[in-house]
């Protein structure tokens, strides 16, 4: 797995609360600083292809999956988990790259944006689809048990608004058929672009859909950092140690449009005042202070290196050639000799 | 002894199972049931954990298959029937089809399409799905006509490094016998000459090329010498084939049993008009299945499908141009 710069702050001991806490924080300000450094770049039109998906408001619950898998895992995360694919091993480089349209970037500009991994490390690269990478990572869990492999985990993120989708109930069904060690996270943020949940599911919580596909539940306060690890740590703990498939239901409110297009001026105000939209990163932060894991200097400190490091990638990317169309190989099959000569001349 | 086409794939399937670890196979009713029309009898005894049920969930099933070709492994996924691909029709056109050209991974995977028109089967048990997938980049599609080419096609697709989809039709299952299987074969992607005319081609695949073979045979006591061309891959088409064939003929009629509208039969007459515009005595033609669902009802379902006397009279036509 490659791993960023600060990827070694990962702590030795994953229980002492501080180290893991803290760790986690940083990953979350570095998502933040990349996702603020994306809005950015998109409002002064540098974006090539022009969609800039954020995760603003999600970062605790997206990081805490992250570093709750280890490497040997399959982690396919969404939209909003630009957190979490930096814990799980997404270099900051890496992930500008794709967003910028690098030929350079995992994705070579055949692909942008949020769609973007590197699946030989166990990072798949989500389709735009929704709910359709469910099946992807059960698939790839029940390869792994073939082989004889043991103690891995899989997860995979959606919002609300996915849960809706036939993939996820086919998906979610053929997880509790095979009993698979795989953790769905749901992040319900209240909106599906700008579709509220009383237009999205009729029934009392998405918790309730648990039983029915032969998971275990877990509900956590997205907003709160030591709650999600808690119960992401735990469901993913249970998972990897045989208690079968795990669903995570968190809650919070999306603080951002559902793309950088799009200003949510049919956001409530009052989802905006209740707890629900609290900024997780205000909370965890707080928290940080009030253990005396570290002074709101050193915490200054630590934002500093995360924009550093934004900033020089970025400078780097900015760099880097694009695609190029003439000597792209315009080709969608390995075997090259069954392409259709007429349509590939 | 004699081996039928359908057995012929049980065989190609129980061959890639016992040469390839890596190969499973995956399907509603595959396990120790084998199947609805028994394409894998007896596997899963024979090979332990690794043909197993799946529940009625095509979405699932293609994406749990490109999961696990990422992960190395060489899958086979039966769907009932060619009609039930498309609830996982996302699947395969948008995870599996993309997944190398995305990410340079490789997605060795084999989708097998119980497909085309048998009688009484009705509107939702016989359909041609070949075209729909043919359209989209990242996919190869066969159609295999004999018994001999449904064994060495289907293991071809195994080893494939990329989806195939692998249309074997059901009018053929027992119907089409072989005296044994094959220990050579035209690989994939190669069309065959079915049999030499020098009068008028008909391009065909799958059960077509029967019905076309049975015109050329009455033509002949005619003294009108048909040649049948049988496409074998309808992605990719072997262009060239058909365009030799209709340098020595002058005259194409393609024939296939999708619904009329686009399809592969309108693929090979854009080519041949492209390609061997010049070589032309008559317009190219195409005769296809009727442009309505499929009826249930056998005397429908007869004249909604090309037939030998239908294609015969597209024939007759052809060489009156
Ligand atoms: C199957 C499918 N239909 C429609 C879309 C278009 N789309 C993209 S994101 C989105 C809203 C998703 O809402 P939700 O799942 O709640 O996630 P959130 O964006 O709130 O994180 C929609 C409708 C899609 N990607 N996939």
């Amino acid at each position: 797995m490659v791993t960023s710069p600060i990827f070694d702050l990962r702590p030795s001991d994953p229980t002492a609360e501080r180290d893991i806490f803290v760790t986690t924080f940083r990953w979350m300000l570095l998502a933040r600083t990349v996702d603020e450094k994306l809005a950015g770049l998109y409002r002064a039109g540098k974006i090539p292809g022009g969609g800039v998906y954020l995760g603003k408001g999600q970062e605790a619950v997206s990081a805490s999956l992250g570093v709750s898998l280890q490497q040997g895992d399959v982690y396919a995360p969404l939209i909003r988990d630009g957190a979490g694919r930096l814990a799980f091993g997404e270099t900051v480089i890496e992930a500008l790259r794709t967003c910028l349209g690098s030929v350079l970037g995992p994705m070579r500009g055949r692909d942008g944006n949020v769609h973007r991994g590197r699946p030989k490390d166990g990072y798949l690269p989500m389709i735009s689809h929704l709910g359709a990478m469910i099946s992807v990572v059960n698939g790839a869990l029940m390869a792994k048990r073939r082989r004889g492999e043991q103690h891995f985990v899989g997860a995979t993120c959606l919002g609300e608004g996915g849960t809706s989708t036939g993939a996820f109930h086919e998906g979610m069904n053929q997880a509790g058929v095979e009993r698979l060690p795989f953790v769905m996270l749901v992040t319900d943020n209240q909106y599906a672009y700008s579709t509220p949940t009383s237009r999205q599911f009729a029934c009392k919580s998405l918790e309730s859909r648990a039983a029915a596909y032969g998971f275990q539940a877990h509900s956590i306060d997205g907003t709160n950092l030591a709650d999600c690890l808690r119960g992401l740590g735990s469901a993913v703990t249970q998972a990897r140690n045989g208690g079968g498939p795990q669903l995570v239901i968190a809650r919070l409110l999306r603080l951002c449009g559902h793309g950088e297009h799009d200003d949510a001026s049919y956001v409530d105000d009052r989802l905006k005042n209740s707890p629900l939209g609290r900024d997780c990163m205000v909370v965890a932060e707080q928290r940080v202070i009030a253990e005396g894991w570290a002074d709101k200097q050193e915490i200054q400190s630590w934002r500093a290196q995360a924009s550093s490091e934004v900033e020089a990638a970025v400078v780097q990317v900015q760099t880097e050639a694009s695609p190029d169309p003439y000597t792209e190989r315009w080709s969608a099959l390995k075997s090259t000799h069954l392409l259709d000569g007429f349509l590939n001349a | 002894m004699s081996v039928t086409y359908l057995e012929a794939i049980r065989e190609a399937q129980a061959r890639a199972l016992a040469d390839d670890p890596r190969v499973y196979i995956y399907g509603q009713d595959v396990g120790s049931f084998g199947g609805a029309f028994k394409a894998t009898k007896g596997l899963a005894q024979q090979f332990p954990g690794r043909v197993f049920d799946a529940p009625i969930s095509e979405d699932a099933m293609v994406g749990s298959a490109v999961g696990a070709a990422i992960e190395g492994m060489r899958p086979i996924i039966e769907m009932q029937f060619a009609d039930f691909s498309t609830p996982g029709f996302n699947q395969i056109i948008n995870q599996a089809a993309t997944l190398y050209w995305r990410t340079q991974i490789p997605c060795p995977i084999t989708i097998r399409l119980p497909s085309g028109g048998t009688s009484g089967s009705g509107p939702f048990h016989s359909q041609s799905m070949e075209a729909l997938f043919a359209h989209y980049p990242g996919l190869i599609v066969m159609t295999p006509a004999t018994v001999e080419d449904a064994y060495s096609m289907l293991l071809e697709a195994v080893a494939i490094d990329d989806p195939v989809i692998f249309c074997e039709h059901k009018f053929l299952y027992y119907h089409l016998k072989a005296d044994k299987l094959p220990t050579e074969s035209i690989p994939a992607g190669k069309a065959r000459v079915a049999r030499p005319g020098r009068d008028l081609t008909i391009v065909a695949y799958s059960a077509m090329v029967h019905e076309a073979l049975a015109v050329a045979e009455e033509l002949a006591l005619e003294g009108t010498e048909i040649e049948v061309v049988d496409l074998r891959t309808i992605k990719p088409i072997d262009t060239d084939t058909i365009v030799a064939s209709v340098a020595r003929t002058g005259r194409v009629l393609v024939v296939g049993e999708a619904f009329p509208w686009g399809g592969v039969t309108a693929e090979v007459v854009a080519r041949v008009a492209t390609e061997a515009f010049g070589l032309l005595d008559a317009p190219p033609q195409r005769l296809n299945a009727k442009d309505t669902p499929i009826p249930y009802h056998p005397d429908l379902w007869a004249v909604h499908r090309p037939t030998a006397r239908s294609i015969s009279a597209a024939v007759r036509n052809l060489l009156q141009m």
